[in-house]
């Protein structure tokens, strides 16, 4: 294979570097490249029909060891019963269930069961275990994907051909994406998070805006960024039409990563961050477009209508609608152009999902909790990412902050962000959601979703209604 | 996968930008571990009211739509997530092409996948063809070009391989299965290098 650091000549971009170290056998006019994948993640939603297929053509997983499994998407976020019984929803989210514990048992997957200390939201775990590196190729059966990418990893959802594709020749057909740098320089201002950052590009390229690119966000702004910020940045990559979002890995990425279960150890982690260290993209090197962002200029964001790319800084007055489609948004938000969010009435907070559900996005939402209540006729749900940030924040006493303000403390799992689960919105109600998608129906059919920071969203907790948290600091 | 070679139908027009795959196929719906029968669940929220009766209004419902196999919808079709339920539905409801101005990467991946072929058009023939529910077209694979009545062709991009695939009715995994050998050489080559 190819050395990531080794020169070739052209100045190359990270992207460039791990998709040329990857490449098994070049595209040629008539077929794509055939690209290695280091990492597959699976869980229950998008993989039943890929080992089915598996099955009916009597194929084996070729790499288990490079496949880790576990359940998020249709798994309930209530405690286990009296009975030690977990409540599953319904009869299908429980044989799908089985249908991943019969999966990984017959084709050796390592699995992160319901009931488990490692269960959790998929891209949530993949970098709590470790397994997920700077360098790696990185896929799974979830747009979401591009999460990893924070670890300068390349890293995208795939639909579930492709998830049998990867079960059986770890690899992957592809065409090569056009790269997009996102330049963001300068400090962000208090009360200004990572999520209002990425709402605030998505706002500027629209949901379609990345469509055929893989972004590299880069300028001291991200690099400033924890990689629990990182994280969220790049998971709603896919929010403006881009598959991957990368961040070059650099000291901050190898202190997440030292000493991690499934990082390596002793002197293999030394030659791999001396290895990592050459991933980032040379000086010179170039994007097929930029975009450029002045960090002190942002504001903390929030949508308004019914796409991630309809966001506005949360002081500032909804747009009036251009045509059919923004018409369509605000008649089914109930809004009118021209009006002010702030103070508007919610009925739901959720705070979770992959990209705000880590433990400093529980932390900041704690801090608007301490000492408050939640708002008369408001719920409150918080949900953790994993089984072990559940635990972490339990030995922080968060826990005992969200119960004591009258939220609703969960277990791990993607619960009201794809509403799956049981826990959703009921028809025409208003919540405040640090997750991903607005969508309509996404938290609940007839919901509907202002996407926000946790920040914003405990504030809307404790105030039952659309609030700039700065002033409740 | 059934082949495509030349598909000759009306057209059902959903003039809606960014419909995104929650809209296509409800999460809710994705509890299956097969891909059947979604067809009855497409876009099931704009299809069906509370109790379940079909909205009228609903373009998918309209007498003139039945049989159709070429959806023209509105800029940026597909976004979202990548359940691949998205085409599945699609197809088991009867389509087997949709047109518009730009498809989402996860989509178009999935949909080339499944006998369903995402064709993207210049802005100026996607206003006549969002403007002309139930216009006749006809589609060929082969020569890549979509036809309407009066004649007007347009060429249209598709992936050389998957082309390939749609007008045999083969798939992708038998062409990377047949690629073991070096697959398995890459692997060793980056074993040595101790990577």
């Amino acid at each position: 294979m190819a050395d990531a650091n080794k020169p070739v000549g052209k100045p190359r971009t990270l992207f460039e570097k791990i998709w040329d170290a990857h490449i098994v056998r070049p595209a040629t006019a008539d077929t794509p490249a055939i690209l290695y994948v280091d990492l597959q993640l699976i869980h229950e939603v998008t993989s039943p029909q890929a080992f089915g297929w598996l099955r009916e053509r009597g194929l084996e997983v070729r790499r288990p060891e490079r496949t880790v499994a576990t359940m998020d998407h249709s798994t309930p976020t209530t405690p286990r019963g009296s009975d030690g019984r977990i409540p599953v929803l319904d009869n299908a989210a429980a044989a799908q269930i089985a249908q991943l514990e019969t999966n990984c048992r017959d084709f050796g997957i390592e699995l992160h069961a319901l009931g488990s200390e490692g269960q959790g939201i998929v891209h949530v775990i993949g970098p709590e275990l470790g397994v997920t590196q700077p360098g790696m190729t990185i896929v799974c059966g979830d747009s979401h994907t591009s999460t990893h990418g924070a670890f300068g990893a390349l890293a995208f959802g795939i639909g579930t051909s492709e998830v049998s594709h990867v079960l059986a020749t770890q690899c992957l057909l592809q065409q090569k994406p056009r790269t997009l740098a996102i330049t963001i320089e300068g400090t962000l201002h208090p009360g200004v998070t990572a999520k209002d950052v990425i709402l605030a590009v998505i706002a500027r390229l629209g949901i379609g805006g990345g469509t055929g690119h893989v972004i590299e966000y880069r300028g001291s702004a991200i690099r400033s960024l924890s990689m629990e910020e990182r994280m969220t940045v790049c998971n709603m990559s896919i929010e403006a039409g881009a598959r991957a979002g990368m961040i070059a890995p650099d000291d901050t990425t190898f202190e997440y990563l030292a000493g991690r279960p499934r990082a390596p150890q002793g002197a293999e982690w030394e030659r791999a961050v001396a290895a990592w260290r050459g991933l980032p993209s040379d000086a010179g090197a170039t994007y097929d477009r930029e975009e450029r962002f002045d960090a002190a200029a942002l504001e903390p964001m929030i949508t308004y209508g019914t796409n991630p790319g309809m966001g506005i800084p949360i002081r500032a007055a909804v747009p009036m609608p251009d045509g059919a489609t923004t018409e369509k948004a605000l008649k089914y938000m109930g809004l009118t152009g021209n009006q002010s969010l702030l103070g508007h009435p919610i009925d739901v907070v959720f705070i979770g999902s992959c990209t705000n559900s880590r433990i400093s996005d529980l932390r900041q939402a704690a801090s608007i909790f301490k000492g408050r209540k939640v708002a008369a006729g408001v719920r409150a749900l918080i949900v953790p990412g994993s089984q072990r940030i559940k635990k972490q924040a339990e030995a922080e006493g968060l826990d005992k902050i969200f119960r004591d303000a009258g939220a609703d403390w969960r277990e791990a799992g993607c619960s009201m962000c794809i509403a799956m689960n049981g826990d959703q919105l009921k028809p025409g109600q208003y919540a405040v959601s640090t997750s991903n998608r607005n969508f309509e129906g996404r938290q609940g059919t007839g919901g509907r979703t202002f996407l926000a920071s946790p920040l914003t969203a405990a504030a809307a907790a404790v105030t039952g209604k659309i609030t700039d948290a700065r002033e409740l600091t | 996968m059934e082949p495509i070679k030349t598909l000759v139908s009306r057209t059902v027009v959903l003039p809606i930008d960014n419909v995104d795959t929650d809209q296509i196929i409800p999460a809710r719906f994705l509890k299956g571990t097969t891909k059947n029968g979604l067809g009855e669940k497409l876009f099931s929220d704009w299809r069906y009211d509370a109790q379940g009766n079909r909205k009228t209004d609903f373009v998918l419902n309209r007498p003139e739509s039945q049989g159709a196999q070429v959806l023209i919808a509105g800029d940026n079709f597909g976004c979202g997530s990548s359940r691949e339920h998205a085409p599945w539905a699609l197809v088991d409801y009867g389509f087997r092409a949709v047109v518009s101005t730009s498809i989402a990467d996860i989509f178009r991946n999935n949909a080339l996948k499944n006998g369903l072929l995402p064709i993207v058009v210049e802005s100026a023939l996607h206003r006549r063809l969002l403007a002309d529910p139930g216009a006749s077209v006809t589609v060929s694979l082969e020569d890549q070009t979509l036809r309407l009545a009066d004649g007007t062709t347009a060429r249209f991009a598709v992936e050389p391989f998957a082309r390939y695939c749609l007008l045999n009715g083969v798939d992708e995994l038998a062409f990377l299965l047949a690629a073991e050998a070096d697959i398995a050489a890459f692997e060793k080559s980056r074993q040595e290098t101790g990577r």
